[in-house]
């Protein structure tokens, strides 16, 4: 087996996020000796925290410089440390921080990297990894020559690695930073009010509101304050996250009545997200291809949707109810309210 | 402080997203059914880095926007004819494959080597703008490939806003995990933005725009040289359909109480 490196780096409090562990799982279920590479303001308790997680070496690039997630020093730190591995093969969580400098990282390094991976295997000493084109509507599994290999893997993909803390020894990799790399200063994060949040990745339901909503109902007028409520109660009681089809978060640009809490980001689909959670709920949208491919990673599905011969009923869910999405939301809410 | 920018668009055409797509097995490798006869369109997020661009453009005076596109000649022209209607923007046209299973690092060094060629390219201007991603290959690699051509290192990914301050730095939202974005200051260009959706919609067509880019696009494809694009050191062991083809269960005609505490008894199973 050729040499592989878990790239990892840390989080704001110097902890490794659950895709690191994954990948660190995903190393280990390749059978061969593995070295972590640690990216971070200080990665000692990051390494203690994954000691005896089987790594032949720690490496780590620290500093203050890394601490925020930057290309220009994310990049010098991730080329050093893979340059100080000498891996063949690296795998990295594929987390916007790592997303953001893989593919420059390999260019830089002479090697190709694979990016949005959802598995990684290896046969008769072989690696191979599965990964989806043309926006999950096909899958394929490939090798490489080019080394240094460097494989960004989904999260949710790989079992994470689970063990005891201990004390790790780390060798420091130096990483040379000019004033140019340090052009760039991250200021701040943009978030909603965490009780506002609606977008919660690790959520076990997903419900998907589409542009049913917003559109005239049988007494000839919109409801928007009162589709607003219905899903902003279910989010609530469910601690589900929301999605959105493109068509309801196009409106706002088209100067139509909108739900305000809907944005972009809640895109699902072709030019949107493709979220993983075990369930998901589909309300007022139509579940064509396009938005479909975006619910390739949700296991259990179900739709309500008025008409009999939307997308959703062509194989794409397990079941659909015809029905009026309000009557039957609200009903939700209201038995939902009362298990409370 | 007000900069003419040299903002240089890179994106290429994808199969319309409503056509059914099926992979064959083809002398280089893997490709779609019927390739060259599936309608195409611009891909959707090199599409909003265009708008975005022609945006910028509009509020910096003096600016120039170039949409770099790597594709099959006759493919390019179509799609063209209905994106030079919406904004502003010279083409340098690039012939060759546009198909998911090519390389990204192929791709980009075509681009890099055809935005190095413009006439008159100032880096201190330069704005790199794309898709984050494409909805072909979406792989997310292509534009930090081109950045480490160009020999540019101030990169952003998942790009939803761009604001130029007073003294010139942009101020720039990237998308990251769980719905938030994160704020970046960059001093001045060169920049890569990989655009996610932005922020504006799309802009009516204007046939006078389309006249007037027509004029130069035409020249553009007749000028477009071959690029070597390939999947060298690949293999591709298998590429498939999903088979998630699911066995639908329709529950017509009932009453919305019932509905509702079916879907109550499978959201409380674990």
């Amino acid at each position: 087996m050729e040499t592989i490196l878990v790239l990892a780096h840390t989080e704001t409090d110097g902890s490794l996020a659950k895709p690191a562990l994954e990948a660190i799982g995903a190393a280990k279920q390749l059978g061969g000796a593995f070295v972590v590479g640690l990216v971070g303001e200080n990665v000692q308790a990051a390494a203690n925290s994954i000691a005896s997680c089987g790594a032949v070496k720690f490496l780590g690039a620290t500093g203050a410089d890394f601490k925020q997630p930057r290309y220009a020093t994310d990049a010098a730190a991730a080329e050093a440390v893979c340059k100080a591995a000498g891996a063949a093969i690296v795998i990295a969580p594929a987390t916007s921080r790592w997303n953001r400098v893989l593919a420059g990282v390999a260019h830089r390094l002479g090697g190709r990297a694979d990016t949005h991976v959802t598995a990684v295997t290896a046969a008769n000493g072989a690696v191979a990894v599965n990964r989806w084109y043309y926006r999950q509507r096909m899958e394929a599994v490939l090798q490489r020559t080019q080394r240094p290999w460097v494989i960004a893997l989904e999260s949710g993909c790989c079992e994470a690695w689970k063990g005891s803390a201990g004390s790790a020894a780390v060798e420091a990799v130096a990483v040379t930073l000019s004033d140019a790399c340090k052009r760039t200063t991250v200021t701040g994060i943009h978030a909603p009010a965490a009780d506002q949040q609606t977008i919660r990745p690790d959520a076990a339901m997903l419900l998907v509101a589409g542009a049913g909503w917003t559109k005239t109902q049988p007494d000839g007028k919109a409801h928007i304050a009162e589709a607003e409520k219905h899903i902003l109660d279910f989010l609530r009681l469910t601690k589900a996250s929301l999605g959105s089809s493109k068509s309801l978060v196009d409106l706002s640009g088209e100067g139509q009545a909108v739900l305000p809490f809907m944005t972009h980001l809640h895109q699902i689909g072709q030019t949107g997200s493709t979220p993983r959670h075990p369930k998901g709920l589909s309300t007022c949208c139509h579940g064509e291809e396009p938005h479909t491919v975006g619910w390739r990673f949700v296991n259990e599905r179900r739709a309500i949707d008025l008409d009999p011969n939307c997308g959703w009923a062509r194989g794409k869910a397990d079941v659909l109810y015809i029905a009026d999405a309000f009557q039957v939301m609200a009903k939700v809410n209201e038995l939902l309210a009362a298990k409370k | 402080m007000s900069i003419a920018y040299q903002i240089v668009v890179c994106g290429s055409i994808v199969p319309d997203p409503l056509q059914t797509l099926e992979p064959v097995t083809g002398p280089t490798g893997p490709a779609l059914k019927n390739e060259m006869m599936l309608p195409a369109v611009l891909d959707p997020w090199a599409g909003h880095a265009l708008f975005e661009a022609a945006h910028l453009a509009k509020s910096a005076p003096g600016s120039k926007v170039w949409l770099a596109s790597l594709g099959p000649k006759a493919k390019l022209q179509q799609v063209m004819m209905t994106v030079a209607q919406k904004v502003p923007f010279e083409l340098v046209a690039l012939d060759g494959p546009a198909g998911g299973f090519t390389e990204a690092a192929d791709v980009a060094a075509a681009l890099a080597d055809a935005i190095n060629a413009i006439p008159g390219l100032d880096k201190s201007r330069l704005l790199v703008f794309g898709g984050w991603e494409s909805a072909s290959r979406g792989a997310g690699a292509t534009m930090q490939i081109i950045g480490e051509r160009l020999g540019i290192h101030d990169q952003f990914q998942g790009v939803d806003k761009l604001t130029i301050a007073a003294d010139g730095s942009l101020e720039v939202l990237e998308r990251i995990e769980g719905g938030i974005h994160q704020v970046s200051k960059c001093a001045a260009p060169p920049a890569v933005l990989g655009w996610a959706t932005g922020n504006l919609p799309e802009p009516p067509n204007n046939p006078q725009v389309g006249m007037m880019n027509m004029r130069v696009v035409m020249p553009a494809l007749q000028r477009a040289k071959p690029a070597k694009v390939a999947a060298e050191g690949v293999k591709f062991a298998s590429v498939t359909l999903p088979k998630q083809q699911r066995d639908t269960r329709i529950v017509k005609d009932a009453p919305a109480e019932e509905i509702a505490k079916e879907i109550v008894e499978w959201i409380s199973k674990s």
